[in-house]
């Protein structure tokens, strides 16, 4: 052959995908707003609250960056991180070790393992009972919230010892050389996702099976096995959340972790991760989760619009990001 | 809708359509340079050409998909602008599209009249819809139910379904864009038939085919495209399937097959024996040498794909198989993969490559456990391995962060063969291995093939081109209805032979058994 032939001339990659910078954009707009509307926006504190607050939605919402890229949806996060919080202060109220410390950190391990447990019923139904994750998580999410308003017995519940509770309130309200542990929380999970997402093999078999499993089936994937393991570790950023929740507030109730579902998933969506799978966007997560929580907070700032349309506003983003997505897939 | 259009005078001999200097870019890139043609009434205008000649780009402009960047078209001799496909349906140019549109939970009928479907008494006339569609499908001799979903159907009876769609549309230009890409020979010739009924009824017939011989068979009038320009246009009369393939190459292509090596004569080592997949194949029994090529025929729906797709663990099916002596069970496509055999997937686009991927991710993919350093990709690995797969296959990209989605699908095909060669196979399975590609990149795989052989590993082709399979395998085995019905090797290995064996009649059946 003579020379090089190619079926169209389709642009090749192009090396800058506003896309991919889009929710960082807009975040850096919103906080420029903030400030406008008022200057304590910018304060020390201010920044480190809203960090601190946005830490449950973002742990959360890295491992359903996860789940989503491989294809699938989980619903449960939010009954899941409640009923979870119940099992901890449960554990922690039933003193069966006696020193605080240790008491803490067998209830980090238990939040960890029951939460994993959790994401592996919810990986297992989905791929060995073939049934779509909507219906599952659905399901899944009405029988955590249930369990937790059961062990509550329709209260809530709370954390008994007064020094455990000092001790773990560390825990959120503590910082290493200045820097809160939410936010140290933050950047671990994100660092450990996004390195999981774009540099395994196990990522790039995540990625596989969400943008086309039949590809994956022939090349030898085990669909199944990688789509569980998505469900597992979005189990584990919940424990994770859950770990960094229950000292927040020492109590849980039927409505701890309220929509954190739909918060996570418009955290994902917005940071430019596809929704049907596939093309997955760490960073953009958290600056979507992130962007959540500045408006909620601009909003309490400003005076302008009530708080109390903070849900209506964070709903009308997902719609908003949705749009702009088609938008740039169209002008490409 | 229909009032306006109408077939052209015949007598009157002007073209119905006409292109006028008609060129295309995309970015700095001309994809299309000045061409002009005339297309007339009753007349079958093939258009030739490698992946990449500009054939569909052409098409896409002629049928409103794509505006052109330069030139002029015109309908009737009157200029013409199109606004979009719709804007040329409703002038009477309709496109058969090369990619299946249908949607698949409706069945053949809803699919036909989607979007203009029949009322009667404010419900849907479902039985008069029916009997169109069936009349429909009958014209191509096959017998299909209509009201089946269309996603139960093979690949095949699909196109069919597609093109009787299109069809259904008042029109008066037809534009066929490989039409026959997914066709037995017994489906090509009753699409060859309807083709003339159309130009006996004054359509204006464009086609567009890689099988050089379809187009000498239809064809009146022949213009090559090479690189985006117009080569030549003549009479189909002039020009021999060679001439066709000199043209659209820009140079001679002595042989498309490769020097045929001796037939091993070593024992078998991988045996198939009464392996069934149910509902598709039914107890076959095969075996294949080390060194070897043995060719897969049949007509589509014989069961070819599905034998060799449950064989390696991709549907459901049972039955002996022995590798190397050892029995072997395989449940999914790893164990097969661990074991030392591949199958190459006839569906490049949604189960071969993931299109969306880069070059080097699509390469290492079936192999990635060989291209990491603990839980990491190794990239530096990886992307030593593409410069080789380039090399090795002659994949042509732009750059090596192109997508496949964006490649021909001859570099698809190569792609392909360099992924699951990365597993180092004893056993290869290609199924259809030149669908959709041009004929240089045919006449590089064939010689891939025949080199997988020599370097002794044991190479199964399953092709609907019996032409390919009798130009490199060393014996063919012929299915019909699920079941190995025969088999034909060395002096025997001819059509005519293999269409007997496929069809189960010993007759000249719609033409196309010719030795």
């Amino acid at each position: 052959m003579t020379q090089a032939t190619h079926e169209t001339a389709a642009p090749s990659r192009a090396p800058f995908e506003i896309g991919a910078v889009a929710p960082f954009l807009a975040l850096a707009l919103l906080c420029v707003l903030g400030v406008v509307v008022n200057p304590r926006f910018v304060g020390l504190d201010n920044i480190t609250n809203v960090l601190a607050r946005s830490t449950f939605i973002a742990t959360i919402a890295v491992g359903q960056t996860l789940v989503i890229v491989g294809g699938g949806l989980d619903l449960s996060v939010g009954a899941m991180a409640a009923f979870v919080s119940g099992l901890v202060i449960l554990f922690l109220n039933s003193g069966l070790i006696a020193d605080p410390t240790l008491l803490i950190i067998a209830a980090m391990a238990l939040s960890l393992v029951a939460s994993a447990l959790c994401g592996l019923f919810n990986g297992l139904t989905t791929t060995l009972g073939k049934i779509e994750p909507f219906i599952v998580t659905l399901g899944t999410m009405g029988i955590f919230r249930s369990l937790l308003t059961w062990l509550a017995q329709g209260g809530s519940i709370t954390i008994r010892n007064n020094d455990v509770r000092a001790a773990y309130r560390q825990v959120y309200f503590g910082d290493l050389f200045g820097v809160p542990y939410p936010v140290l929380v933050i950047l671990g999970v994100a660092i450990v996702g996004a390195f999981i997402l774009y540099n395994t093999a196990y990522g790039r078999h995540v990625r596989a099976v969400g943008s086309n499993e039949d590809v994956a089936r022939y090349s030898g994937i085990n669909v199944a096995r990688v789509r569980t393991i998505t469900y597992v570790l979005q189990g584990l950023c919940v424990g994770i959340a859950v770990i960094v929740y229950v000292p927040r507030l020492s109590s849980a109730s039927s409505t701890t972790g309220l929509g954190w579902e739909l918060m996570a998933i418009t955290a994902v969506v917005v940071g430019g991760t596809r929704m049907k799978g596939g093309i997955g966007r760490m960073w953009g997560t958290i600056a979507g989760a992130l962007i959540l929580e500045v408006i909620g907070n601009i909003m309490l700032l400003s005076n302008v619009v009530s708080e109390y349309l903070i849900g209506a506003v964070q709903g009308a983003i997902i719609i908003i990001a949705m749009l702009a997505q088609r938008g740039l897939a169209r002008g490409r | 809708m229909t009032s306006s259009v109408k077939l052209a005078d015949a007598a009157a001999g002007g073209p119905v359509l006409e292109a006028v200097g008609l060129s295309r870019s995309f970015g700095p890139v001309e994809v299309l340079s000045d061409i002009s043609v005339a297309f007339r009434a009753g007349e079958a205008h093939a258009i030739v050409g490698e992946n990449g000649a500009g054939k569909s780009t052409l098409m896409k402009i002629l049928s409103g998909h794509l505006t052109p960047t330069r030139g002029a078209m015109r309908l009737d001799g009157a200029p013409m602008t199109l606004r979009g496909p719709v804007d040329a349906e409703r002038r009477g140019i309709v496109l058969v599209h090369q990619e299946i549109m249908l949607a698949p939970d409706l069945s053949i009928a809803e699919n036909m009249f989607l979007g203009r479907e029949l009322w009667r008494g404010g419900k849907l006339d479902d039985r008069t819809m029916n009997a169109r569609a069936e009349a429909a499908m009958r014209v191509f001799g096959v017998d299909v139910s209509v009201t089946v979903p269309v996603e139960r159907l093979s690949i095949a009876r699909r196109q069919l379904a597609q093109i009787a769609r299109a069809l259904a549309t008042p029109h008066r230009v037809a534009i066929f864009d490989e039409p026959t890409a997914s066709l037995t020979p017994v489906e090509t010739a009753a699409l060859l038939n309807l083709i003339r009924e159309l130009k006996a009824k004054g359509v204006a017939v464009l086609y567009i085919s890689h099988r050089l011989e379809e187009v000498k068979a239809i064809a009146d009038v022949v213009t090559v495209l090479r690189d985006g320009k117009q080569v030549t246009t003549r009479p189909a009369a002039e020009l021999e399937p060679l001439d066709m393939a000199r043209l659209m190459v820009g140079r001679d292509l002595l042989d498309l097959y490769p020097p045929r090596a001796p037939a091993p004569t070593g024992e078998p080592t991988f045996v198939v024996k009464d392996f069934s997949a149910p509902g598709f194949a039914e107890e076959t029994s095969f075996a294949v040498r080390p060194g070897e090529i043995l060719g897969f025929s049949g007509l589509v729906g014989a069961g070819r794909t599905e034998l060799f797709e449950a064989l390696f663990g991709l549907r459901k099916g049972g039955g002996d198989i022995r590798l190397d002596g050892a029995t072997q069970r395989w449940p999914e496509a790893r164990s097969a993969m661990n074991a030392g055999a591949v199958y190459l997937t006839e569906d490049r686009k949604s189960k071969g490559l993931l299109l969306e991927e880069t070059i080097a991710t699509n390469l290492t993919l079936a192999a990635l456990d060989r291209f990491r350093r603990g839980p990491l990709v190794d990239r530096a690995k990886e992307s030593r391995a593409l410069d080789q797969a380039i090399r090795r296959f002659d994949i042509r990209v732009g750059d090596r962060g192109m997508l496949a989605g964006q490649m021909s699908g001859g570099n698809q095909q190569k792609l392909l063969l360099a992924k699951m060669l990365q597993l180092d196979p004893k056993l290869v399975v290609i199924d259809e291995p030149t669908r959709g590609v041009d004929i240089g990149a045919k006449q590089q795989i064939y010689r891939f093939i025949v080199t997988l052989a020599a370097e002794g590993r044991s190479v199964i082709v399953i092709s609907s081109e019996m032409a390919e399979l009798i130009g490199i395998c060393h014996r063919i085995i012929v299915m019909r209805n699920g079941r190995i019905v025969g088999e034909v090797e060395g002096e025997a290995m001819n059509e005519h032979a293999i269409v007997v064996l496929a069809t189960g009649v010993d007759a000249q059946g719609g033409g196309e058994a010719r030795s």
